[in-house]
């Protein structure tokens, strides 16, 4: 992403994002001493809202806790879940680590791939599916796994690959996803 | 097969337990907050948790009870509890279920953990990609201040405890206790130089205790009954109760299981996870999270106990266990898990920013056939440049995979290379640049 010296200087932009979530803010705010400290839950809330952290959240979010602009951009770009661009529907993230690769994760991005016809790092035509390729995601006896915006998908076969992508596409969700997670499930007694 | 009587995972095996207030309440959950408020001073609970031998469960292994009893009493300011939520050690996936399946055991443990170090703050530094987890927190802190065992004059007792969920956004290294306290300060999560430790200057330069989901987990237990009790489970003296170990990779039945400390790493893999996924045999284990040194076969008969393990070569870590069957190429995997490494490398040391991204490039050459005959020398250098010489464990945890697997596997090494100069272009075939 292109920062220009714009980012860096400017003070004055009629701001919105943060006035629809006021009460949320303000929440935010009440729970740090400092209020740098709101930093990441102010960024997880914008990219939460727009898909990704865009140039004038992040000055919204310097002016809202007394930073600069380029604090704000620094901090933002050392964690890997902060797009700084617009990205598709649903952020693929399929998990590469060891682990993971042990039982098939290089499989599921190639079953991705050959489904959606986009490779890592790009989003399909119609913006609905973008595939990452990321480091382990803490689901280590359940893989192959991707995650899917804030869903885990565990276990993964080509054909629940399949249905997952199906199903996401036809009613932007699926019931495949992983609820509160227990590993081996106790016996039935 | 031995079982074993669990103590974290046994009200969520219970069949209908949802991990909600009532549930937990009617498991006899909150009565150790309620005896500590009533019946004990904070002292008396950190001697309790001495005596218990209860150990950090994030990695390290510090002893709890000590940690906090590191905390200055006399300090002015406000003192503060992070729980370290976030788990990313790969080959872990403890936390993720203490935390979604029984929230209010940790919850319960902070709170405890908050009388007794004085702290009416408490973070949960809890993964970004945890999304769930997060939620299920959030609605368990509703319930447990609606309840009054957090909030405002818990349980009566005019003490204040509040206790928030703070979601990461993607960093491994924000589970160093450090990198975590800079995180949840809103910077890069950058480990801090110590001395001075966090139980002086922490967060916000306060007095501040950083302790892992599963070691506030047992907590409650602790003072239910009682440090003598838990100090009897496991291997006594140094590595008492149970660990919920994280079983991955070849095997027939991966997950979590809780054992005392002390079963072997045959027990876990062979009789709990059911042995090897298929024929092949077991060619080598890692035993604590990536960070710990491949084990081989001969190893599996020893104690998954701190001492042990580490006596072994390797150590307990985080209690994920990867094994890997025949067939699995050593220069891949720790390639797979060097390039975790050089990813998750916060750029603050030289020797581990650069060194990383150097053993990367070594490794990718070697497993790509380009593999030079000096390549193992120069991975020999780098592996004993970076321990030791930068401001955190990261540096000694890097090097790790390769290090283990040269010790182990140096043939495979050799095989890629002897393959690569068999098939690689003569060096008079190379093309000479000139600038």
């Amino acid at each position: 992403m292109a920062i220009g010296p714009e980012l860096l200087t400017s003070t004055n932009e009629c701001f919105m994002l943060f006035e629809r979530f006021k009460n949320e803010v303000d929440d935010i705010l009440s729970r740090y001493p400092v209020k740098r400290s709101a930093l990441l839950p102010l960024l997880n809330l914008a990219q939460r809202e727009e898909g990704f952290v865009s140039e004038s959240a992040m000055k919204e979010i310097a002016k809202i806790l007394d930073l600069t602009p380029a604090q704000v951009f620094e901090t933002v770009t050392f964690y890997t879940m902060f797009n700084l661009k617009p990205i598709g529907k649903f952020h693929l993230q399929v998990c590469k680590s060891l682990m993971c690769a042990l039982v098939g994760s290089d499989d599921v991005v190639m079953w991705i791939q050959k489904k959606l016809g986009i490779a890592q790092g790009q989003t399909t035509a119609d913006n609905i599916f973008t595939l990452s390729v990321v480091e382990c995601l803490g689901s280590c006896g359940t893989g192959p796994m991707m995650q899917v915006n804030d869903d885990y998908y565990e276990q993964l076969s080509e054909e629940k690959v399949g249905r997952v992508l199906d199903d996401l596409k036809r009613d932007g969700t699926c019931s495949l996803k992983t609820g509160p997670f227990m590993y081996p499930q106790p016996l039935a007694k | 097969m031995a079982t074993y009587e669990k103590i974290l995972l046994k009200n969520m095996e219970q069949p209908g337990y949802t991990g909600s207030l009532a549930d937990y309440e009617k498991a006899g959950g909150y009565r150790a907050l309620r005896t500590v408020l009533k019946d004990m001073k904070p002292d008396q609970v950190i001697e309790v948790v001495k005596k218990s031998g209860l150990r950090g469960r994030g990695g390290a292994g510090f002893p709890t009870g000590v940690k906090w009893g590191f905390i200055p009493k006399d300090h002015p300011g406000p003192k503060y509890l992070c729980c370290n939520a976030d788990e990313s050690e790969p080959g872990t996936f403890k936390d993720r279920q203490l935390m979604e399946r029984d929230p209010h055991q940790m919850l319960e443990g902070m709170a405890i953990t908050c009388f007794a170090i004085g702290a009416q703050t408490a973070y949960i530094y809890i993964r970004g990609e945890f999304r769930l987890g997060a939620k299920i927190l959030e609605k368990a802190l509703q319930e447990a201040n609606a309840a009054g065992y957090l909030g405002e004059n818990v349980l009566g007792s005019g003490l204040t405890i509040n206790i928030f969920v703070h979601l990461g956004a993607g960093a491994y290294i924000c589970g160093e206790e450090t990198a975590l306290l800079e995180s949840l300060e809103g910077k890069r999560g950058m480990p801090r130089f110590k001395p001075p430790f966090p139980a002086t200057h922490g967060l916000y330069q306060n007095p501040t205790v950083v302790n892992n989901v599963e070691t506030m987990a047992n907590i409650p237990h602790i003072i239910n009954r009682g440090g003598e009790w838990f100090a009897s489970i496991g291997s006594p003296p140094k590595s008492c109760g149970t660990r919920v170990f994280c079983l991955s990779g070849h095997v027939k039945r991966p997950g979590n299981y809780e054992t005392p400390m002390g079963i072997t790493f045959r027990e876990l893999i062979y009789e709990l996870g059911g042995g090897m996924r298929s024929d092949k045999p077991l060619k080598a284990f890692i035993p604590g999270g990536a960070s710990a040194p491949f084990l081989t076969p001969e190893h599996l008969d020893v104690k998954m106990d701190f001492e042990s393990v580490a006596l072994a070569g390797s150590m307990l870590g985080s209690g994920g266990v990867t094994v890997m069957e025949e067939g699995t190429n050593m220069v891949w995997a720790a390639l797979r898990l060097m390039e975790f490494f050089y990813h998750e490398s916060c750029g603050k040391c030289t020797p581990c920013r650069e060194g990383t991204s150097w053993l990367v490039q070594t490794l990718q050459r070697i497993w790509n056939k380009r593999g030079r005959p000096e390549d193992i020398g120069v991975l020999d250098e780098l592996c004993g440049n970076i321990p030791g010489r930068t401001v955190c464990a990261f540096g000694d945890a890097a090097v790790s995979p390769i290090v283990s697997t040269l010790r182990h596997w140096r043939g495979e090494y050799e095989a890629l290379i002897l393959e690569a100069q068999e098939t690689m272009p003569r060096s008079k075939e190379i093309p000479v640049f000139t600038h």
